[in-house]
C-alpha cells in the first residue's frame, strides 16, 4: 500500500558508504531536551492514511492550523491541542476515511478477509483487519487487550446495525480519532534519560520520511534493535536509501521556507495577469525540485543552492520568467517539468530569485524590499527582525505613483529619515533592495516608473552590486549553514536546542562543514547520534 | 467525567442494543413555548446568546463617535447606515488599552486585550466568548461556532493557551456542519434517535477510556494540553448525547435553504462581503434553531488584507500610505474600506433583527460585542478604540446609549458583557487592563 511521488526518486537512492561522517569526532555529552508531544501535521495525517490504506483513500476535511514557533510549524505542533470544533472535524474525517475503506468499491482490495455473513458480526475477520492496521496507526505494538476492545466495538456496532462493514467502519474510525494517533506522544525509557524504542522509531520516521514508522521500523523497535548503535545505524541507512527520503526533505523545506503561505497567496489579476492559479503551485514545486535535485540527487553543497543556475520550469513558470519552455514531458503529465540551466551572467541565480521567494515575500501588487530582507534574515540566517512600532507614518513608502520618489529605494530612503524606523530598515532593506529587479509576481524588470533600478547593497559589512553579488554573500555567510543545522535539529527533535545542547549543535555544525555541507550526511549524523534520543529528566503528572 | 455519566451512557446503550424501540432515559427538555413565543412553556425565558463581531482597522477618528452621550444619541457620520438599529446599539468611545510597558504588536495587541483582557499578543488566557461559553454553552449542540469571511480560518476565540477555536471560512461547509445530516429540526413532528449517533458516541466513549493509559508518563507541561483534547472529546460526546433527545420546539426556527454557491474564499472585499451576507443569515438561523448560544464572526483579520479587484492596495496598506484629505478631514480610501465594515454590520443586524421571537426579535435576545484592532490605523494607535454592543442579552442590558469613558480600559465592556450574560464575575483583565468596573448604568 505504499505510494511514492516518484519524481526524482530513482536517482535519489544514495550511495551509503559515502554517508559515513568524514571525521569521526566524538559526540559531546548533552543534557537532552524535553519529551515532546506533537499533534500530527495535516501532511503527516494524510501520508499515514495513504501509507496504511493506500492512495485510493481520500482525506476530506479541514485541519486546525498550527502556530509558527521559532520559524517552524514543526515546533508549533508541540504547543497545540485540539479544540471542540477541531475534534468534531477529526471525527468526521475519521468516519469518512473508514467508510471509504470498507466501501463496496474498496473492500475487496483493501480488506484481507470477507465476513462469513455480511449482515452480522464476524470477530475473526474484524480482528484480522484491525490487527493489520492498529500498530501502524498507534505507531507501537498494540496489546491483545486493546485489540479485543477494538474487535468488541466493531462487533457490537455490526450487531446493532446488522452490517459487518458498518460496524468495522465505526471501530476503524475510533482508531483514527484516538489521541494515540492524533498526537505523537514520546515516552521516556526506563532509564528516564532517553526516549523509549517506539518513540525513537517515530522521531526517526517523522524526521526522515514525514510519516509514521513502517512495519520494519516497528519490528526493529520491538526487537530492541534501535537501542543498539549498529541496529540503529542499519535502520537509519535503510531509511536514507529509501525514495521516501524525498518526502521528508520536502516536508522540512516546505516548513522552513513558509510555503504554507502559498495556500492563501493571491496576486492581483489585473496587475499580474501571468500569476494565475497554477503559478503559486508551480513556483513552490520549482523550488522543491531544485532542492531535491541539488541536495539529494547531486549530493550538492547546501550553500550552492543560493548560486546554482540549475532549476526546473513549466510553461506556466516560463511565462512568469520570460523563458520559453517546450513541453517535452510525457503527454499524460498534467504539467511538464523541464530541467533548465540559466546562462552565465543571467540574473536568475539561486533560490532567492525564485518566484517562491520574491513573490511570496511581496504585497499583492507591489514588491517590498523590507519584507524580503526580513524573510532573508529570518528564514536563512535565523536572525530575528523586530516588528514595526506603533505611531509611525508609512505614507511615503507605499505610494508607487509618487512623482518624486519613483523607486522603492527612494521611497524607503525618505521613510527611513524617521529615527525610529532607521534601526530596523538598516538590517532589512539593503538586501531586499538587491532583489528589486524581481517584481511582486517574480517577473524580471530593469526599471520602475521609468527609472533604472539600483540593486547595490550590503549584508553584514560585505558590499555587492546586484542579486548575483547578494547570492554570493549569502552563500559565504557563516550563519547560513549554522542556521540550517540548528533548524534541522529543532525540527527533528521538536524543541529549540537549549544551552545544554550547545556543544552538540556546534559538533553538528563542524561536522556539516567536514561533510562538505551535504544534507544527507547531516541527517545521518543527527539520526544516529545519542543526543537525538536523549531527554532531560522530567517531572511527570500523576 | 463522572462515573454517573458513564453509567447512564452504558445503561442507555444496553437499552439500545437489546431492544428495537428506544426509550431514552434522559431528562426531558422544556418542550413547548408559552403563548407569547418568547419563553418556554416552563416559564423560563428563551436564553440569552453571546456573539462577537470583529472587523479590522476600525473607523476614522472624529467620524464615528456620537457628539452627545447617554440615551438618544445621534449617529455620527460614519455609522449613519446603522441608524435603523440605533436603539439596540450601545457605542463606547474613548476606551483604550494599557501596554504596561510591553512592546505593542501592531494589530495584535488590540484584539488580545479586547478578547482576553491581557496585553500579551501571544494569548495564554481563555477569550471572553469562551468564558461565557463555559457558563452558558453546555446544553446546546455546539458550545460555540466560529466563522470568518476573509478566506482564512482565523479566530480570536480560544479556550486556553493551547486551544484556539478555528473559524470556518466557507459558508457551504458551515451549512453542512450545522444543518447537514446531524441536524434535528426542533419543530419536526416526529423524532427518532439515530442508532448511528448512539454508536458513534459509544466509540468516542471507548476513546475516552484510553485517557488513563495515555496520560501515564506525561510531563506536567503537556498534561494540561492533553486534558484539552479530552475536554473536546467530552464536548463531542455531549453533542451526540443531545442529538439523541427530542429538541424543544422553537417557533422562530426555520431551516435555511441550502446554499449551493459562495464567493471565492479570499481577500477581495466583494467576495468577503458576499460570504459575510451568507454567514449572517446562516448564523441567525443557527441561533434561532437553538444550535448554539455563543458565536464569533470575523469580517476581516486584524491588519485587514481586504482589497478591490484590480488594485494593488490592501486596506492595511491604504491606512498607512494615504494622506488625509484637507477638505474631508479623513483618508478617503480608508474611509471607503471602513464603510464596507459598516455595511456588513448593517446586513448582520438586519439578519438578526429580521427574525421575530414573540414581541421582540432574535437580536434582542443576543448580546454582540463588536471590536477592532486599532483606534487610528494610520499610526497603529491604541487609544480611542471603537467598540459597540448590539442587542440586550434578553433584556439584561440597556441599549441605545453612547458611553464616553475616555482613558478607561476596553476591558470594561468585556466585564459588562460577562455580567449581562449572567456570570458571577467581579473583575476581569490583567495588569493595567484589569477592571472591576462594569458599565453598571447599563446593567438591568
Amino acid at each position: 500500500m505504499r505510494h511514492f511521488r516518484n519524481l526524482l526518486v530513482s536517482s535519489v537512492c544514495l550511495a551509503l558508504g559515502s554517508l559515513a561522517p568524514a571525521v569521526a569526532a566524538p559526540e559531546p555529552p548533552t543534557t537532552g531536551g524535553d519529551v515532546v508531544i506533537r499533534r500530527l501535521t495535516p501532511d503527516q495525517y494524510q501520508r499515514i492514511v495513504r501509507d496504511v490504506f493506500g492512495p485510493t483513500i481520500k482525506v476530506n476535511g479541514r485541519f486546525e492550523p498550527e502556530p509558527r514557533v521559532n520559524g517552524l510549524l514543526a515546533l508549533g505542533a508541540g504547543k497545540v491541542s485540539v479544540s471542540g470544533a477541531g475534534l468534531a472535524g477529526y471525527e468526521a474525517m475519521a468516519r469518512d476515511i473508514a467508510d471509504q475503506v470498507v466501501s463496496p468499491a474498496n473492500r475487496e482490495t483493501l480488506l484481507p478477509c470477507t465476513p462469513k455473513e455480511a449482515r452480522a458480526a464476524d470477530d475473526a475477520c474484524a480482528r484480522q483487519v484491525l490487527g493489520a492496521v492498529a500498530n501502524l496507526i498507534y505507531r507501537r505494538t498494540v496489546s491483545e487487550g486493546e485489540l479485543d476492545g477494538l474487535v468488541r466495538n466493531a462487533g457490537a456496532a455490526a450487531g446493532e446495525l446488522k452490517d459487518f462493514h458498518a460496524g468495522l467502519s465505526l471501530s476503524l474510525a475510533g482508531l483514527l480519532v484516538s489521541p494515540e494517533f492524533i498526537f505523537r506522544k514520546e515516552v521516556p525509557a526506563g532509564s528516564g534519560d532517553r526516549i523509549d524504542a517506539f518513540s525513537k522509531a517515530s522521531r526517526l520516521s517523522f524526521f526522515l520520511w514525514d510519516t509514521g514508522p513502517d512495519s520494519e521500523l516497528l519490528r526493529a523497535a520491538a526487537a530492541g534493535e534501535l537501542d543498539d548503535q549498529k541496529g540503529l545505524a542499519r535502520q537509519v541507512d535503510r531509511m536514507l536509501a529509501s525514495p521516501r527520503l524525498e518526502d521528508g526533505v520536502r516536508a522540512y523545506f516546505t516548513d522552513m521556507l513558509g510555503f504554507d503561505a502559498f495556500h492563501t497567496l493571491t496576486k492581483d489579476a489585473v496587475l499580474h495577469p501571468k500569476f494565475y492559479a497554477d503559478v503559486p503551485k508551480d513556483a513552490a514545486e520549482q523550488t522543491m525540485r531544485t532542492i531535491v535535485d541539488h541536495l539529494l540527487v547531486r549530493r550538492g553543497d547546501y550553500r550552492d543552492l543560493f548560486t546554482t543556475r540549475n532549476t526546473f520550469l513549466t510553461p506556466v513558470l516560463g511565462a512568469v520568467y520570460r523563458v520559453p519552455v517546450a513541453e517535452t514531458g510525457a503527454n499524460t503529465e498534467p504539467s511538464s517539468w523541464v530541467a533548465h540551466e540559466y546562462p552565465e551572467g543571467d540574473p536568475h541565480v539561486g533560490l532567492l530569485t525564485h518566484a517562491s521567494f520574491v513573490a511570496l515575500h511581496s504585497h499583492p501588487g507591489r514588491t517590498s524590499p523590507t519584507i524580503r530582507g526580513k524573510a532573508l534574515r529570518e528564514v536563512f540566517l535565523c536572525q530575528k527582525v523586530p516588528d514595526p512600532p506603533g505611531n509611525v507614518d508609512f505614507t511615503v513608502v507605499q505610494d508607487t505613483g509618487n512623482a518624486i520618489h519613483r523607486t522603492a529605494r527612494e521611497r524607503l530612503k525618505a521613510h527611513a529619515t524617521e529615527a525610529m524606523c532607521t534601526g530596523c530598515h538598516k538590517i532589512t532593506d539593503p538586501m531586499g533592495l538587491a532583489l528589486e529587479n524581481f517584481d511582486a509576481s517574480g517577473g524580471f524588470r530593469r526599471d520602475e516608473n521609468g527609472v533604472a533600478i539600483d540593486t547595490s547593497g550590503e549584508l553584514d559589512g560585505v558590499k555587492f552590486t546586484n542579486v548575483a553579488g547578494l547570492s554570493k554573500v549569502i552563500h559565504d555567510h557563516p550563519a547560513l549553514t549554522s542556521c540550517l543545522v540548528k533548524r534541522v535539529y529543532a525540527y527533528a527533535a521538536g524543541h529549540q536546542p537549549g544551552v545544554g545542547e550547545d556543544a552538540f549543535v556546534k559538533y553538528l555544525t563542524t561536522g556539516f562543514s567536514e561533510d562538505r555541507y551535504q544534507l544527507p550526511a547531516l541527517l545521518r549524523r543527527i539520526a544516529t547520534s545519542d543526543a537525538f534520543y536523549r531527554i532531560a529528566k522530567q517531572e511527570t503528572a500523576k | 467525567m463522572s462515573a454517573m455519566r458513564f453509567t447512564s451512557r452504558r445503561t442507555v446503550l444496553r437499552g439500545m442494543m437489546g431492544g428495537t424501540a428506544v426509550t431514552v432515559g434522559l431528562p426531558l427538555l422544556d418542550c413547548f413555548l408559552n403563548a407569547n413565543g418568547n419563553a418556554l412553556a416552563s416559564g423560563k425565558p428563551l436564553p440569552a446568546v453571546f456573539g462577537t463581531w470583529f472587523g479590522g482597522l476600525g473607523f476614522s477618528q472624529g467620524f464615528w463617535e456620537p457628539k452627545t452621550t447617554g440615551a438618544n444619541y445621534t449617529m455620527a457620520q460614519q455609522l449613519v447606515p446603522l441608524e435603523p438599529f440605533r436603539k439596540k446599539i450601545n457605542v463606547f468611545s474613548g476606551l483604550k488599552l494599557y501596554s504596561d510597558g510591553k512592546p505593542i504588536q501592531p494589530h495584535a495587541t488590540g484584539p488580545a486585550v479586547c478578547y482576553t483582557g491581557d496585553v500579551e499578543s501571544a494569548p495564554h488566557l481563555a477569550s471572553l466568548d469562551s468564558l461565557i461559553a463555559d457558563a452558558v454553552g453546555q446544553d446546546t449542540r455546539f458550545r460555540s461556532l466560529e466563522v470568518a469571511c476573509h478566506g482564512a480560518p482565523d479566530s480570536f476565540s480560544r479556550r486556553s493557551a493551547t486551544v484556539r477555536n478555528p473559524a470556518e471560512p466557507s459558508p457551504i461547509a458551515f451549512y453542512a456542519r450545522v444543518f447537514g445530516a446531524d441536524f434535528a429540526d426542533p419543530n419536526a413532528a416526529d423524532f427518532k434517535p439515530s442508532p448511528q449517533i448512539m454508536l458513534r458516541k459509544s466509540v468516542l466513549s471507548s476513546v475516552a477510556e484510553q485517557r488513563q493509559r495515555f496520560m501515564q508518563d506525561v510531563g506536567v507541561a503537556d498534561k494540561a494540553r492533553l486534558d484539552e483534547y479530552f475536554t473536546s472529546l467530552r464536548e463531542l460526546e455531549n453533542q451526540l448525547q443531545l442529538q439523541m433527545q427530542k429538541p424543544a420546539p422553537l417557533e422562530a426556527c426555520s431551516v435555511p435553504n441550502k446554499n449551493e454557491k459562495e464567493a471565492p474564499l479570499g481577500s477581495v472585499v466583494d467576495d468577503a462581503m458576499e460570504n459575510h451576507r451568507l454567514f449572517a443569515a446562516l448564523l441567525a438561523h443557527t441561533v434561532a434553531c437553538g444550535q448554539t448560544r455563543v458565536f464569533n464572526l470575523m469580517l476581516s483579520s486584524a491588519q485587514s488584507n481586504f482589497r478591490e479587484t484590480g488594485s494593488a492596495d490592501t486596506f492595511h496598506v491604504v491606512t498607512h500610505e494615504e494622506g488625509t484629505d484637507a477638505v474631508l478631514g479623513y483618508q478617503p480610501k480608508t474611509y471607503w474600506f471602513q464603510q464596507q465594515t459598516v455595511e456588513a454590520l448593517r446586513v448582520f443586524l438586519m439578519a438578526f433583527d429580521g427574525i421575530k421571537e414573540g414581541p421582540g426579535t432574535l437580536l434582542d435576545r443576543c448580546l454582540i460585542f463588536n471590536s477592532t484592532d486599532t483606534g487610528y490605523a494610520k499610526l497603529h494607535a491604541i487609544d480611542n478604540i471603537p467598540l459597540m454592543t448590539f442587542g440586550s442579552a434578553a433584556g439584561r442590558l440597556k441599549t441605545g446609549y453612547h458611553i464616553a469613558a475616555t482613558g478607561d480600559s476596553v476591558t470594561r465592556v468585556g466585564l459588562t458583557c460577562q455580567q449581562a450574560m449572567g456570570m458571577q464575575v467581579g473583575r476581569w483583565g490583567s495588569g493595567g487592563n484589569q477592571t472591576n468596573k462594569p458599565f453598571s448604568e447599563l446593567l438591568v
